[in-house]
């Protein structure tokens, strides 16, 4: 087990490099000058301009430059953010937590919905049950996340007036209050996120499932005498959710993409809303550093796919 | 007697059956499946109406998308107004019949931008061993992992203002947004494409095919691409839906079409900051985006079912 991480994070380092170099790439290909304010300001004379360019390196060859950028990232040197005037890890790293708390509670709240409805909607294929569910499911993920985000403070902040709709990380109650405030602000993004990842997921676990359940081994199962319950639970389940975690992981770069648009409607200080502020604000060094922060995100959620898989698959072995 | 008058019409029924059923052709049996299923066909019906009203639409409505009249400043829908106004009074139905053209037009063009692409890859990777297709599906790979989103602003933002000055402001982000949303999202074609091409290569009429002469070329044109057509068709309709939200993401976080261009996801960012007195402005292009995206997807899926031989219907 350790060795097979240790070998799986080692195949990740490719990927991780392959990533640095299309940022860079596509960062360096880009009209846009660090510069650009210090090149239209009449006050800077154009010998300081140039000792400057040359002091930070900006007019060596772009392979040079890659080099020397990524070998400060090793560093832990991620740069100073141009605009906030601090570091761009001390930045990110203030954002970081509310960021995974808000993906976080969302993907807990999506598994909620889809393991049960998915399971149950493909135990009775077809009746009832499992064709309201498909076809809220098919409404759920057809749902953009944005538009929902902004049905949910329609209704729940200005027609019931019982949520907030500005995410604050400053609230000054203490004990159960903070809790309490906390989970108010955090309910309208987590469900928002929470139920479009809910609803894609529980098609997946729903064909998974039927998949499974027509093979001979359940048949087996049932002919045993084993309760229906026990049959689903402890046999068909655990086989089918191995595909429906490829998919998963396959779909991470969605949920950090839809957890971005939620951050920018509810005003949540991740670094999703950062990477917009920043963007907006032509930040280069904290754009490059979140997004290559996304990108690390996406391969540790595949690592963890790959290491659920084993748990749930004995027969792939961690070699 | 009675018996042999019975028996001539029947034999004669059943002969013109099996005649009927051997000149169905196959566009005429996939329509047959297709109706199936209702859903899909009430969505293709609806997406029909959405998309002649926005092409025809402005024909009929001709009030223009910037006229600005302060005395009707967010007002609500009124027959003057069928949708209502924003904050500068402009009229909304116009503007979301403008913006609709954008926005569906952009779900097509990204979605062919990321057939075709994804076509060449998976075509090139399935039919070419070893190294070639290691290297392509690392590729593959390489982008599928790629945080999309980030990177779509990113692209977006430093290359627009270099493209609005070579194209003009319209063209240049209509072709930028266009060629972006495509380039991130050819990827799940490129699979499907090449997993068609490593099964369908070794069947027996390829082997035929090539035996009589044909050239590569030929036999990935002619023999081997019309067989992995269906789930390229489902993917590609799967994408429209995905592309049109893609744009409508990027306008609705300001980085897509400039304001004086009023896409649906535009409509949504600038109508975000005035919920409280004019919820109409939200609801009308949420409304029509979430119908596309609905009505797409539902047709997709009856496609699924339609294009699957193995599938009995």
């Amino acid at each position: 087990m350790g060795r097979y991480l240790v070998r799986r994070l080692l195949i990740a380092i490719p990927s991780l490099i392959g990533i640095s170099v299309v940022l860079f790439t596509v960062l360096a290909l880009a009209p846009g000058d660090p510069f650009e304010e210090l090149a239209t300001n009449p006050n800077v004379p154009a010998a300081v301009r140039a000792a400057l360019r040359v002091k930070f390196g900006l007019d060596d060859p772009i392979a040079i430059r890659y080099l020397r950028w990524f070998t400060a990232m090793l560093h832990g040197d991620w740069g100073f953010s141009f605009v906030s005037r601090i570091d761009v890890d001390v930045l990110i790293l203030q954002r970081l937590p509310t960021t995974l708390f808000v993906i976080g509670s969302s993907q807990v709240l999506a598994l909620l919905i889809a393991l049960p409805v998915g399971i149950y909607a493909a135990a009775r294929p077809y009746s009832i049950f499992d064709q309201i569910a498909s076809t809220l499911a098919f409404v759920g993920f057809s749902l953009p996340t944005f538009f929902t985000g902004i049905l949910f403070i329609l209704i729940f902040s200005i027609y019931l007036d019982w949520l907030p709709f500005v995410y604050r990380t400053d609230i000054s109650a203490t004990g159960w209050q903070w809790y309490w405030e906390h989970i108010r602000q955090a309910a309208m993004p987590v469900a928002v996120l929470g139920l479009f990842q809910g609803a894609s997921w529980t098609r997946y676990v729903r064909s998974s499932v039927l998949d499974v359940i027509r093979l001979d081994y359940v048949t087996t199962a049932r002919a045993k005498g084993l309760a229906e319950r026990d049959v689903i639970m402890r046999h068909v389940v655990r086989n089918a959710l191995i595909p429906v975690v490829t998919l998963v992981a396959l779909q991470m770069p969605a949920v950090f993409g839809g957890a971005i648009i939620t951050e920018q409607i509810f005003r949540i200080p991740g670094i999703g809303s950062l990477l917009i502020s920043s963007i907006l604000a032509n930040d280069t060094p904290t754009i490059m550093a979140v997004t290559f922060v996304f990108a690390c995100l996406v391969i540790v959620f595949n690592l963890l796919a790959d290491l659920i898989y084993g748990w749930l698959d004995p027969r792939i072995t961690y070699r | 007697m009675a018996g042999s008058t019975h028996a001539l019409p029947t034999a004669d029924v059943a002969a013109r059956a099996e005649a009927a059923r051997k000149r169905v052709s196959p566009g005429l049996e996939s329509w047959r499946r297709f109706r199936r299923h209702r859903l899909a066909l009430a969505s293709a019906a609806i997406l029909a109406l959405i998309i002649l009203t926005v092409v025809l639409g402005p024909l009929w409505w001709q009030v223009p998308i910037n006229d600005i009249d302060f005395t009707a400043r967010l007002a609500g829908p009124s027959w003057q107004h069928p949708f209502g106004t924003d904050d500068l009074g402009q009229d909304l139905l116009a503007r979301l019949l403008y913006g609709g053209r954008i926005s569906l037009g952009v779900g097509l063009a990204a979605m062919l931008v990321a057939v075709v692409a994804g076509t060449t890859v998976g075509a090139l990777a399935g039919m070419s061993r070893g190294s070639v297709d290691a290297a392509l599906m690392w590729l593959t790979d390489l982008f599928l992992s790629l945080p999309q989103l980030p990177l779509l602003l990113l692209i977006i933002y430093l290359f627009r203002d270099s493209l609005k000055a070579l194209a003009g402001p319209e063209a240049g982000v209509y072709v930028l947004i266009v060629a972006v949303i495509g380039g991130f999202r050819w990827m799940p074609v490129a699979r499907l494409v090449r997993a068609q091409f490593l099964s369908l290569r070794e069947k027996e009429f390829v082997e035929a095919a090539r035996a009589l002469g044909a050239s590569t070329t030929r036999v990935v044109v002619h023999h081997i691409l019309p067989n992995a057509l269906g789930p390229v068709i489902v993917a590609g309709t799967i994408e429209v839906a995905a592309a049109i939200i893609a744009e409508s993401t990027l306008s609705f976080l300001g980085l897509g079409f400039p304001p004086d261009i009023p896409t649906w996801g535009r409509l949504l960012y600038d109508a975000k900051d005035y919920l409280d007195i004019a919820p109409h402005w939200a609801l009308f292009p949420g409304a029509a985006i979430f119908l596309a995206v609905l009505t797409i997807n539902f047709i997709g899926d009856g496609l699924r079912d339609t294009l699957d031989p193995r599938k009995v219907m």
